[in-house]
């Protein structure tokens, strides 16, 4: 299968790879996907709390070039949003912009679905409610 | 050195240069049916194809009446086990194989359950080879054969052959082997290995493709199968269709070379597999799958825990590799055969497997070696699962989010 030009050049210089401290309560993290599926991706936001703006966002995953890519442009997309742009991305926003095939389709839902679990996260820490996922 | 790498001997081999000019002249001047007995063209045919069947007689020591030529060894595999299904009819309905198997052996043998057979599937042991002990507990009043693989596709495991025909011969079934990955790569001798039905592939020991052969047993016992293609009752009736002349030439050369050549070939294939092998084993949790002991010289396959195949194939797009991971296929599974050895299905999801072969040299196999270090080193520092591993955690505590 032929990878598109921007699923390389994610692949080859990934955006955003690292850790964020989990435990500070301006961190949300999400984990998704599971080793036996072949993807794991794990999405951290750092939020600033008087702005509600995403000042920092990072990934790590184990995955296919797809997943990689995935996660990578949506700690790209993440910094400067609010949460409420942020819970806004759709995953077929990353299908188009990466070209992903059918088949793999369902890296962008699992990036989406981190997106939405490292809010969750980040909200819980700060007594809101989660949100329906 | 010229980039790609090609390092997936297992999946097909080049075709060797002395091949191709055995079979040229059988595609121009020499173009005569094999069928044709009353003029010098079909002689010219006929001659060309007797040479070829001495070529492989002489590779796994058997009788040159005892092969017949097939499209591959897909159609080998189905000839031997739906062939003897009807032909052994009689005596009984039940086959015993393995789940290591190629599907060319495992889906032939769902068609018999589908026509009222039975099969056994072993499962093997954890370094993938069948225990005999397994086999001879499977066998029924019912068993008309057992059909296990001499050599693994995947892993490169190579079963004990001579321990599965003794325990054929001692309960009276067929002892069918699968040497697809074993014939030209190592010693296959149908007689001393004990062995009734043996399908053999042209495109894997640098000969062509869409050419291959079964191995039927003329003497004790005297075996037969029952054609699954009708027509002009070529190949003793067992196989009809004008013989692929150019292909058969270049099956029995490609025979002939692996036969000259195994001793000097098993020993550089197998000093740099154990370069490859020992270089990528200094990387962490690294996993060589398979037994090492009962191997072919020329494969390895290895998980690097915690990177995902795919992802790592991509890492390495210079080197032509395949992996056990599932996003490779279109099936959603990783390996079956990785799996049945036992491995979890994130370790499976982590193989790369790496096929030597007769045109690999040391320069490549340098070259591969740094840049799998290389890519297996960037994934895992973009690996949550490495992180998680290198801080201590037990992944398996972990609630996974599955999709
Ligand atoms: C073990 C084994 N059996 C059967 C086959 C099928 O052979 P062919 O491609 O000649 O049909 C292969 C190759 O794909 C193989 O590796």
């Amino acid at each position: 299968m032929a990878y598109s030009d921007k699923v390389i050049d994610h692949y080859n210089n990934p955006r955003n790879v690292g850790t964020l401290d989990k435990e500070k309560k301006s961190v949300g993290t999400g984990l998704v996907g599971a080793p036996e599926c072949g993807d794991v991706m794990r999405l951290q936001i750092e939020v600033d709390e008087e702005t509600n703006e995403i000042k920092d966002a990072k990934f790590k995953t184990f995955g296919c070039g797809s997943a990689i890519a995935s996660s990578s442009l949506a700690t790209e997309w993440l910094k400067g949003k609010t949460i409420d742009e942020a819970l806004a991305i759709d995953n077929m926003e990353i299908v188009e912009e990466l070209a992903l095939p059918p088949v793999k389709i369902h890296c962008s839902v699992l990036a989406e679905d981190a997106i939405k679990h490292a809010i969750n996260d980040y909200r819980e820490k700060n007594g809101l409610e989660p949100l329906e996922k | 050195m010229n980039l790609p790498i090609y390092l997936d001997n297992n999946a097909t081999t080049p075709m060797d240069p002395r091949v191709l000019e055995a079979m040229m002249p059988y595609m121009t001047n020499l173009y005569g049916n094999a069928a044709s007995r009353n003029h010098s063209f079909g002689w010219a045919a006929e001659e060309a194809v007797d040479y070829a069947r001495e070529q492989i007689a002489k590779l796994i020591n058997c009788s040159p009446k005892e092969i017949i030529f097939t499209s591959g060894a897909t159609e080998s595999d189905n000839l031997a086990i739906k062939g003897a299904f009807e032909m052994y009819a009689s005596e009984g309905n039940h086959i015993i194989t393995c789940k290591t198997e190629h599907k060319a052996v495992l889906d032939a043998c769902k068609r018999v359950e589908k026509a009222g057979g039975e099969v056994t599937y072993l499962d093997p042991q954890a370094d993938g080879r069948v225990k005999l002990e397994d086999i001879e507990n499977a066998i029924t009043d019912k068993t008309i054969m057992v059909s296990i693989m001499y050599a693994n596709n995947e892993i490169g495991v190579v079963q004990d052959i001579k321990g599965i025909s003794a325990i054929c011969r001692k309960h009276n079934i067929l002892c069918m082997t699968d040497a697809v990955q074993a014939v030209g790569k190592i010693p296959v001798d149908v007689q001393a290995d004990g062995i009734d039905l043996l399908a053999l592939s042209g495109h894997k020991i640098y000969g062509p493709k869409g050419v291959g052969a079964l191995y039927v047993r003329r003497k004790n016992p005297r075996v037969k199968v029952t054609a699954q293609i009708d027509g002009g009752g070529h190949e003793r009736g067992m196989r009809s269709g004008t013989l692929n002349v150019p292909g058969i030439v270049g099956l029995g050369k490609a025979c002939q070379l692996c036969n000259d050549e195994m001793e000097s070939e098993t020993a550089r294939l197998s000093g740099m597999r154990d370069k490859l092998e020992k270089e990528l084993s200094q990387l962490e949790e690294s996993y060589i799958n398979g037994s090492v002991e009962h191997r072919l010289p020329h494969i390895s396959n290895i998980s690097f825990t915690y990177v995902e195949g795919e992802g790592l194939m991509m890492g390495v797009k210079d080197i032509a590799v395949s992996s056990g991971s599932a996003c490779t296929s279109a099936s959603l599974e990783p390996s079956y055969v990785l799996k049945a050895l036992g491995l979890s299905d994130d370790l499976a999801h982590s193989s790369l497997r790496f096929g030597l072969g007769r045109f690999t040299t040391e320069e490549e196999v340098d070259y591969a070696i740094n840049h799998v270090k290389e890519a297996v080193t960037k994934l895992r520092e973009m690996s949550p699962l490495w992180e998680m591993f290198k801080d201590g955690i037990d992944l398996s505590t972990i609630e996974w989010e599955e999709h």
